[in-house]
């Protein structure tokens, strides 16, 4: 049996002698004696992959919660992946302030809108947000499509909507963007390889 | 990339140019530092600035920014005059014995077929003679002066060392001495690699300055070989990925092309792209185009795609001309467009003339921003004083913002610039009510397809028909999509050699792209991606590291594209006769039966070395191009031109007041006027990232916003003399489109070129700010930048423009 200092201080404070613990041969052993647990121990570890340049270094995201449905995992810590082939556990200034991207407080949380003409975010729901963008974007598509060009050929595009993709979001948001954004004939379509 | 980051420990010369690995790519950078270090590698650094890289490097040459091609153009010349490359390579491997049409002609500036009126050219003559039997001619002797190799050395002879170090302000001793180190790696057992970035592809000739490092690679006989190889660094860590799914204005999944206009016809579209070889033997891989595009549709439509409906051709929207961001923002700018989306993009930051970008967001009726962080664009419309100076009333536009998650809360693939696909897990809950972009593109799409089911509207075949096979249709599962683009048998597979046995049955997970089928039996939706996640499972997930032959390329880790193999064009590494060109860097070879070896053969698996194919097997050629035929736009050899805005009015080059810039370039009537003159603005910018930022993301972080907080602009000494700053002085850099205002930081890095007899400055301009973020506020960098971008990439023109300083 281990007793951590902290346990020791409880065992004895839920009324159990601490000397005859002691006695006993329960006494905190000097390795155990530690100002506070490592903070990681009892985090999960994820395998994950650095979001900025595309030398793509290997990372270690330590994040807490035991993903039990009333616990939200919230990340930590993040690393270098040491097994990583190309970073070998190493990031540069940009990776190693990871964390504090994760949790910038300019990340946004909720969907919003800025009605026009004024100067503010209104919060909305997600159901708000796709009725009325959805709304927007056939009012568009279905006014402004062009089934056949001037010379009669059948062109099915839509010029007055376009859409540009993020490339830093994984290749199954990006294939998937792609199907539906492609479908709707839109041509006016692009992302950050452009630039 | 062709090679992959830590191949590059296996180069004997290493040259940087048109990047910054040290500060950009830091982790990627340790290779070059471990080819110095084990391999005694030599690195060469060539940019305007003298850089961290620079300052590891063995030699350093300074060059006005925007004349790549002069220099490279030059060393192509030294190589040739000096007879510094690799004979058998460029004999066996290149176009240099294809014979060039007649008419074919360079003169003053420009070639053959240009219209100034049109600024483009009729590439009809920009073409191989032909035989009767409709191959390619060629003079083995390379004594035809119509042939490639007399043609390239005519072009090139005319960059001396004299005429470059004149354009490019580096001194001829430097120059050459660059050339020397080059050329060392001309003969089998000395291999040099390249790696570049943005500061070769944001120029307005951009693309021909990559095709002329590519050249200098094929002429030394680097190109498919350990340590060598084009890399291109690139930037977001997905960027590769994106571009390999073709979310580009004119692209399908990998690399196929929308159609246009003109080309109604099915059968035609394929055939235009399912090359027939130009020379005999050749393997022309793209001639199995139609069952990529057919496996495509069937993943896209499901059972709606049948060969009665060629696949639903008809249901891909066909172009008019490219639609990419800078015709969309001029279209915008006009008025043309009403609806538009930003999915983890800041375009306001990101693309020239903020000004003009205000204007145009303004003019949209709806703007809907996708990401985990408030970007300038998505408060375009909100005045933040002198940096973003905008009348928040009069903005009609409607934003919608959609809160998203970030790396660390969605399980994926990314793809390195390496073609390695990565997957990472997901490792914690998003905040607030943040969605991954799959879900969310998934709620407009069925928030779309519920409306057009109600109400009809215009052409809603594709919509409502649209597969989706998803088991929580919400939310489609990152799992569920890599299965989808990697591809499956939708029938029982017969062997094409032995029809009685099966090879993959239906609903079974695909191998690879040769089981691909034409014929509707098979759906993929990114061929190129096919063999990332088979039957065997996640290849994408694999976690092996070691590396068997010690050369870096641990086939076993992640997967890569195509066929997981990490090096491209490997074939070439060995000799005609199937040899390894270099035994210590041996990579594939021929072993009597069939080819073999530590990497995957980018070939076909037993083709003889005697039937002579070339290793470039997607050209049609089998060989690589130094003549790019009629593919690029300003012409099929790379030549000099001037940065649309030159700060020294002329091209060296020509006396043709046509060719001082590209000439092919595509200008907006009205930006013409928004171009400055060296008169009123004297000094060339360019712009650059530092090691502690990414793009205008690391603002928003804390730990970045402490280590970097504040806009500057770097200049040298001189200029700095001439007008009075001192280091610390705020100032403020105006272009014809706009200014910013930082603090300057006066440096040695940056020194004054002579250049073709004039002196000048160059202002380097960090781009990292922006009017939101925990960094001190500051303008964006890009209200500087001209609106005109690479003649065939649209690349906008980021590195050079003219700007003027003054102190305040």
């Amino acid at each position: 049996m281990h007793v951590s200092r902290r346990g020791f201080f409880k065992v004895c404070a839920a009324g159990m002698s601490g000397s005859s613990l002691v006695a006993m041969g329960f006494a905190p052993t000097a390795a155990l004696a530690e100002v506070r647990q490592f903070k990681l121990a009892h985090t999960t570890e994820t395998r994950n992959t650095c979001p900025y340049c595309s030398v793509a270094c290997g990372l270690l995201v330590y994040s807490i919660g035991d993903g039990a449905k009333n616990t939200k995992a919230k990340v930590i810590h993040i690393e270098g992946d040491p097994d990583h082939p190309v970073n070998r556990g190493t990031l540069c200034p940009k990776g190693a302030g990871l964390l504090d991207f994760v949790s910038s407080p300019a990340r946004l949380k909720y969907p919003e809108v800025r009605e026009a003409g004024t100067n503010e975010w209104k919060r909305i729901s997600w159901e708000e947000a796709y009725s009325r963008i959805t709304r927007l974007m056939k009012d568009d598509r279905d006014a402004n499509f062009i089934e056949k060009n001037a010379d009669g050929v059948t062109v099915n595009r839509w010029l007055s909507t376009g859409f540009l993709a993020a490339s830093a979001s994984p290749s199954e948001a990006g294939y998937i963007t792609h199907k539906v954004v492609r479908n709707l004939g839109m041509l006016a379509f692009d992302n950050q390889a452009r630039v | 990339m062709t090679n992959t980051w830590s191949d590059i420990k296996n180069a004997d010369v290493v040259l940087i140019m048109g990047g910054n690995a040290a500060e950009a790519h830091p982790c990627g950078f340790k290779w070059v530092i471990e080819a110095k270090k084990l391999n005694k590698a030599k690195l060469v650094v060539v940019d305007p600035r003298f850089t961290r890289s620079a300052s590891v490097a063995d030699y350093y040459a300074p060059i006005r920014t925007g004349t790549d091609i002069a220099f490279l153009g030059g060393v192509i010349n030294y190589l040739l005059t000096n007879d510094k490359i690799q004979h058998e390579y460029v004999k066996a491997y290149t176009d240099f014995t294809f014979l060039v049409d007649d008419n074919f002609s360079f003169e003053n500036g420009l070639y053959s077929g240009y219209n100034a009126e049109k600024r483009s050219y009729d590439k009809s003559t920009w073409q191989y003679q032909r035989g009767a039997d409709g191959y390619v001619l060629t003079d083995p002797t390379l004594e035809n002066p119509r042939c490639v190799y007399q043609l390239m050395k005519k072009h090139y002879s005319r960059y001396t060392p004299d005429v470059v170090s004149n354009i490019c302000g580096t001194p001829e001793k430097q120059f050459l001495k660059v050339c020397e180190y080059i050329a060392s790696t001309s003969g089998t057992g000395r291999v040099m690699t390249i790696m570049y970035a943005l500061g070769w592809t944001q120029h307005s000739q951009g693309s021909q300055i990559i095709r002329t490092g590519a050249m200098v690679q094929l002429l030394l006989g680097n190109i498919g070989v350990k340590g060598g190889g084009m890399n291109a660094l690139r930037g977001h860590s997905n960027i590769q990925g994106l571009t390999d799914l073709g979310l580009m204005t004119n692209l399908l999944p990998g690399y196929m092309t929308l159609p246009s206009e003109k080309e109604a016809d099915y059968r035609a579209y394929i055939d235009k792209r399912a090359p027939k070889p130009m020379r005999p033997n050749q393997m022309s891989y793209w001639q199995n185009y139609e069952k990529f595009h057919v496996s495509l549709m069937k993943a896209w439509y499901g059972k709606a795609a049948t060969a009665d409906n060629n696949w639903c051709y008809d249901w891909l929207p066909k172009l008019d001309k490219p639609h990419d961001v800078l015709q969309v923002f001029e279209d915008m700018y006009h008025g043309e467009v009403n609806g538009y989306f930003c999915q983890g993009f800041n375009p306001l930051a990101a693309f020239p003339n903020k000004h003009k970008l205000n204007t145009a967001l303004a003019k949209l009726k709806y703007l809907v921003i996708m990401d985990p962080l408030a970007t300038e664009t998505s408060e375009f419309w909100k005045n933040y004083g002198d940096l973003n100076d905008v009348d928040t009333a009069s903005i009609q536009t409607t934003v919608f913002r959609l809160p998203t998650t970030c790396f660390a809360e969605e399980s994926g693939s990314l793809v390195n610039s390496a073609r390695w696909l990565q997957w990472h897990w997901k490792g914690a809950e998003p905040p607030g009510e943040a969605k991954p972009d799959t879900e969310i593109m998934a709620g407009l799409h069925l928030h779309l397809r519920e409306l057009y089911k109600k109400e009809g509207g215009a052409f809603p075949d594709p919509i409502l028909n649209l597969d989706w096979p998803y088991k929580m249709p919400h939310e489609p599962s990152s799992e569920e999509l890599a299965k989808e683009f990697n591809g499956k048998a939708l029938e029982d597979l017969a062997d094409p050699a032995d029809p009685t046995k099966i090879i993959r049955k239906a609903g079974e997970q695909l191998d690879g792209f040769a089981q691909l089928r034409a014929d509707g039996s098979t759906a993929c939706g990114c061929w190129i991606f096919a063999g990332s996640w088979t039957q065997a499972g996640n290849q994408m997930a694999r976690r092996d590291n070691s590396d068997p032959y010690g050369d870096g390329q641990t086939q076993n880790w992640a997967w890569s594209w195509p066929a997981n193999r990490r090096i491209l064009y490997n074939r070439a590494s060995a000799d005609p006769s199937g040899k390894p060109w270099d035994s210590k860097r041996r990579l594939v070879w021929w072993d009597g039966k069939k080819w073999a070896g530590d990497d995957v053969p980018d070939f076909a698996p037993a083709s003889a070395p005697e039937v002579g194919m070339g290793p470039f097997i997607m050209n049609p050629e089998g060989v690589s191009r130094f003549f790019a035929r009629d593919m690029m736009v300003e012409g099929p050899f790379p030549e000099h031109y001037e940065p649309t805005e030159t700060p020294i009015d002329v091209n060296p080059m020509n006396n043709n007041p046509q060719a001082i810039y590209n000439p092919a370039s595509r200008i907006f009537k009205g930006d013409l006027e928004n171009f400055g003159t060296s008169a009123e603005f004297p000094y060339a910018g360019t712009t650059y990232r530092l090691t502690e930022h990414f793009h205008y993301w690391t603002k928003h972080v804390h730990i970045n916003a402490v280590l970097q907080p504040q806009q500057f602009v770097e200049i040298g000494e001189g200029l700095a003399h001439e007008k009075g700053i001192a280091n610390g002085d705020q100032v403020q850099v105006s272009s014809k489109r706009g200014y910013i205002r930082a603090v300057a930081v006066v440096t040695k890095r940056i020194r004054a070129l002579k250049v073709n007899g004039k002196t000048v400055h160059q202002v380097g301009i960090p781009i990292h700010w922006g009017f939101l973020g925990q960094a001190k506020a500051g303008y964006i960098a890009n209200t500087l930048v001209p609106f005109v971008g690479d003649a065939n990439t649209q690349t906008p023109e980021s590195k050079s423009f003219l700007v003027n300083i003054e102190k305040i």
